[in-house]
């Protein structure tokens, strides 16, 4: 912990500096050779200005609402994913990251609907070593999963999961984890592996799809997101601490 | 009610590498070529947006829809196959350009020891050394007859590299400089040099340097920008189908280019096929494509359909070990790997591309002495930079929670104090190992799905282990504070992500009895019929693959020349 903290504040005196060689290094020229020609609008100018320009205008985010989960179902995996990924002295996590609309969003669309897997008969119980054999959709496995998981709530603890205390949560989520629950339509730990890995995506995807707000998960990792140029950066020995950008810049 | 088209000289299934090859080759030499394609039109400027992970390396925006196409997988013939519903263990391209648009550029050659792998480890250690139901077999081709054909997808690809000190003889250098070296490779280059092994930098399709190419294409150099494997690349700085050949061909004038054309079988009478059916998938018709001669192009698996489901060629029988089709189905053994953690560094992994990396050889093929191991080849070792990204990188200590305030502690600590050695391990064909058509599950038209039948061996158990313990010992002499490496391989599982390097089910050689194809990809049982790509290799080298598929891409091309003006075998 003493060393995280400590890179934190070496983080910050680096920052400017390192921001700045980036700019000027990153001015670079590629000749008339770039076959496709989107080279030139690819690369965002004058980007701080814009910056501003986002942060003065900011005003209510019409994307924060619901197209899948009801209002409890979407408390219960605002409050399951904050256990996954949650706030500490780093940052934020899952819940100010905006990971439950980014779930609730992603089920509603191609993803939730299983549009490009194979989903055609018969279903037979597989191996572990043949994946997927269920004829759930990964919307059906989520209202499933949530309404396992407050049932257990429940039974373990008189209470519905987001009235539990941090520490029974965990309780309730490594139970699903490890598949000490007993369900019959879904797997226990199927369901937890899928809310983890789409806590993970809400956290670090793009912000255009309503999770790592303010590019919050990339800065508390120092992932630059998307950047167009690393040649300068590749022989460098120094860690270089860049900005974050994201795809809304090329717009 | 079939449409009937008019004929055509020839007409391509399936254009990614191997298709645009062919077609720039051909119509160069004035041969009219039908390019069926049953994905849609890529371009570079498609990629504006390509910097998303989650579209593109999370839910496979470039890859092909199981919905209407997957295969079924069993590990050995006493289980129930069951479909591949999801993405997993390899990614299948799709569209115009296919899995050449999404490939990470790295492009080696395989050894001379692997042409020759049967006739070199009986010359070497005898007969016994081989297992009994180990079916490697030479391939009909020296590392000599394809070198000139390697030389050439080089030239036209801008390969940037350094010579392979372990490697066959090069007739000439790389066409552009090695990649730039990072830190983390500096590192791997004095520690395997300081354990006397031979270190050199991958040789790259993403070029290092402005390159124009013999055919005039002019390329840009790389930005390292660290989207490579699973996305297009909207410089156009990795060679891919779409900014190299396919322009070629399409400024002849000869080519004709037909996206969402969905090919369902080869059509043949008296031994010979006579073009394609295929249907349009946007407005569901039949149509017929007359040809004088028929290139399959497409992926592994569908190269093996189409000659299934088409009644050519003979089948291969897993309990008799005869026949062709389907035959020395083989992958890679990749897992034998290491990640080394560095409490006092920080490393820009962040940034890369996708074959930006150190490699050695000096476990690869048979560039050591196999008589104290108890496998056969070998397979490199790297240290790659293709660029952590952050939803699929979350390097934290074996032992540790995979959620929690803990991951997230160790995740955040560790991306950028984590470096890991890589391997790619050689893949042996097995008489049980094997493509046919499932008996159950079919695609979106009714036909037939692939079904593998496919497990680790013994050969790769030991193999795995092998990698992982050389990788451990680089990362110690890199200086890891911790090594975390793989244990035991376990079973094949179709649903974690290892490689897209299948290989097999229609391979090459020089006996018609054990092999489906000669060597200038022409099938022996029909004249007028070639078979291009990774199908035909007998068994998978301890590399990625591309650079051969491309080399065998120029000679099949070389003989469908030939065989347009004299007919008959090439070989």
């Amino acid at each position: 912990m003493a060393e995280d903290n400590h890179n934190e504040e070496e983080k910050l005196d680096k920052d400017s500096l390192s921001r700045r060689k980036f700019l000027r290094n990153s001015g670079f020229a590629v000749g008339g050779l770039a076959v496709g020609g989107v080279l030139g609008s690819v690369i965002p100018w004058g980007n701080e200005e814009k910056e501003q320009q986002q942060a003065a205008n900011e005003t209510k985010n019409f994307n924060q609402a619901l197209m899948n989960f009801n209002q409890v179902e979407f408390q219960v995996v605002e409050a399951a994913t904050e256990r996954i990924f949650p706030e500490d002295d780093l940052g934020p996590g899952a819940k100010s990251l905006g990971v439950a609309f980014y779930i609730d969003h992603q089920l509603a669309g191609s993803y939730g609907f299983n549009a490009r897997d194979y989903m055609n008969p018969p279903f037979f119980h597989g191996e572990k070593t043949q994946g997927y054999q269920g004829r759930l959709k990964r919307r059906e496995i989520f209202r499933i999963g949530i309404r396992e998981m407050q049932n257990y709530s429940h039974e373990k603890f008189e209470k519905g999961f987001t009235d539990l205390t941090a520490e029974e949560q965990d309780t309730v989520l490594t139970d699903f984890a490890e598949d000490n629950v007993n369900l019959t339509t879904i797997s226990a730990s199927g369901f937890f592996n899928l809310l983890r890995s789409m806590t993970l995506e809400g956290v670090y995807s793009d912000p255009l799809y309503g999770g790592n707000r303010n590019m919050e998960g990339w800065k508390m990792r120092d992932y630059p997101g998307d950047q167009m140029n690393y040649t300068k950066v590749i022989e460098s020995e120094e860690f270089q601490q860049i900005e974050p950008r994201s795809l809304r810049d090329h717009m | 009610m079939v449409k009937k088209l008019p004929k055509t000289d020839v007409v391509i299934v399936g254009v990614g590498w191997g298709g645009g090859i062919i077609a720039s080759e051909l119509t160069k030499q004035g041969l009219n070529v039908v390019g069926l394609e049953k994905g849609q039109e890529r371009e570079t400027e498609d990629y504006y947006m390509a910097h998303d992970e989650l579209r593109y390396a999370i839910r496979y925006e470039l890859m092909s829809d199981l919905s209407k196409e997957t295969l079924t997988f069993r590990g050995n013939e006493k289980m129930r196959a069951l479909p591949m519903r999801q993405y997993g263990s390899f990614l299948l391209g799709d569209g115009v350009g296919g899995a050449g648009v999404h490939w990470n550029g790295q492009t080696f050659r395989f050894l001379p020891y692997d042409f020759e792998i049967r006739t070199r480890t009986i010359e070497r250690y005898g007969k016994d050394k081989i297992p009994a139901d180990m079916t490697i077999q030479d391939w009909g081709i020296t590392y000599d007859e394809i070198e000139p054909y390697y030389d050439k997808f080089e030239k036209m690809a801008g390969i940037s590299g350094e010579e392979n000190p372990l490697g066959g003889k090069r007739s000439n250098k790389y066409p552009t400089k090695p990649m730039l070296h990072s830190p983390q490779m500096k590192m791997f280059k004095q520690a395997t040099e300081s354990l006397n092994y031979h270190p050199y930098t991958i040789p790259s399709a993403n070029l290092s340097e402005n390159y124009t190419n013999p055919d005039g294409i002019s390329r840009a150099a790389c930005q390292y920008c660290a989207f490579c494997e699973r996305f297009g690349c909207e410089y156009g700085a990795k060679a891919d189908p779409v900014v190299t050949v396919i322009p070629i061909a399409k400024n002849t004038g000869k080519f004709d280019l037909r996206t969402h054309s969905w090919v369902r079988r080869v059509l043949h009478k008296d031994g010979k096929a006579t073009g394609v059916l295929y249907t349009d998938v946007t407005t569901g018709e039949e149509i017929e494509q007359p040809a004088d001669m028929v290139v399959l192009t497409s992926y592994v698996f569908n190269n093996v359909k189409l000659l299934l489901n088409s009644e050519i060629g003979r089948p291969y029988n897993p309990s008799t070990g005869r026949g062709v089709i389907g035959k020395n189905y083989a992958y890679q053994i990749i897992k034998g790997s290491a990640t080394g953690f560095f409490e006092d560094k920080k490393f820009n992994n962040f940034a890369g591309a996708g074959s930006l990396g150190m490699v050695i050889d000096d476990f690869n093929g048979d560039n050591f002495d196999h008589s104290d191991v108890n496998f056969l080849h070998g397979g490199y070792l790297s240290l790659t930079q293709t660029g952590k990204r952050p939803i699929q990188s979350n390097p934290i200590p074996a032992d540790s929670p995979t959620w929690g305030k803990e991951f997230k502690q160790n995740s955040m600590k560790y991306i950028n104090k984590t470096l890991s050695i890589g391997a790619m391990g050689a893949s042996l064909p097995f008489k049980q190992h094997y493509l046919d058509l499932d008996p159950m599950y079919k695609d979106a038209f009714g036909d037939p799905l692939i079904r593998m039948t496919y497990d680790f061996k013994d050969q790769d158990r030991e193999l795995a282990k092998f990698t992982a313990t050389k990788a451990k010992e680089i990362l110690k002499e890199m200086g890891a504070d911790r090594i975390d490496a793989m244990e035991e391989l376990g079973p094949y599982e179709i649903n974690t992500y290892q490689t897209t390097h299948n290989t097999g089910g229609v391979i090459m050689g020089g006996d018609p009895e054990t092999s489906a194809v000669n060597n200038y990809s022409q099938m022996w049982d029909m004249d007028n019929l070639f078979v291009v790509g990774a199908s035909s290799f007998p068994h998978n080298s301890g590399y990625n693959p591309t650079d051969t598929v491309g080399a065998l891409a120029y000679r099949a091309a070389e003989g469908i020349v030939k065989y347009s003006k004299n007919g008959g075998q090439l070989a």
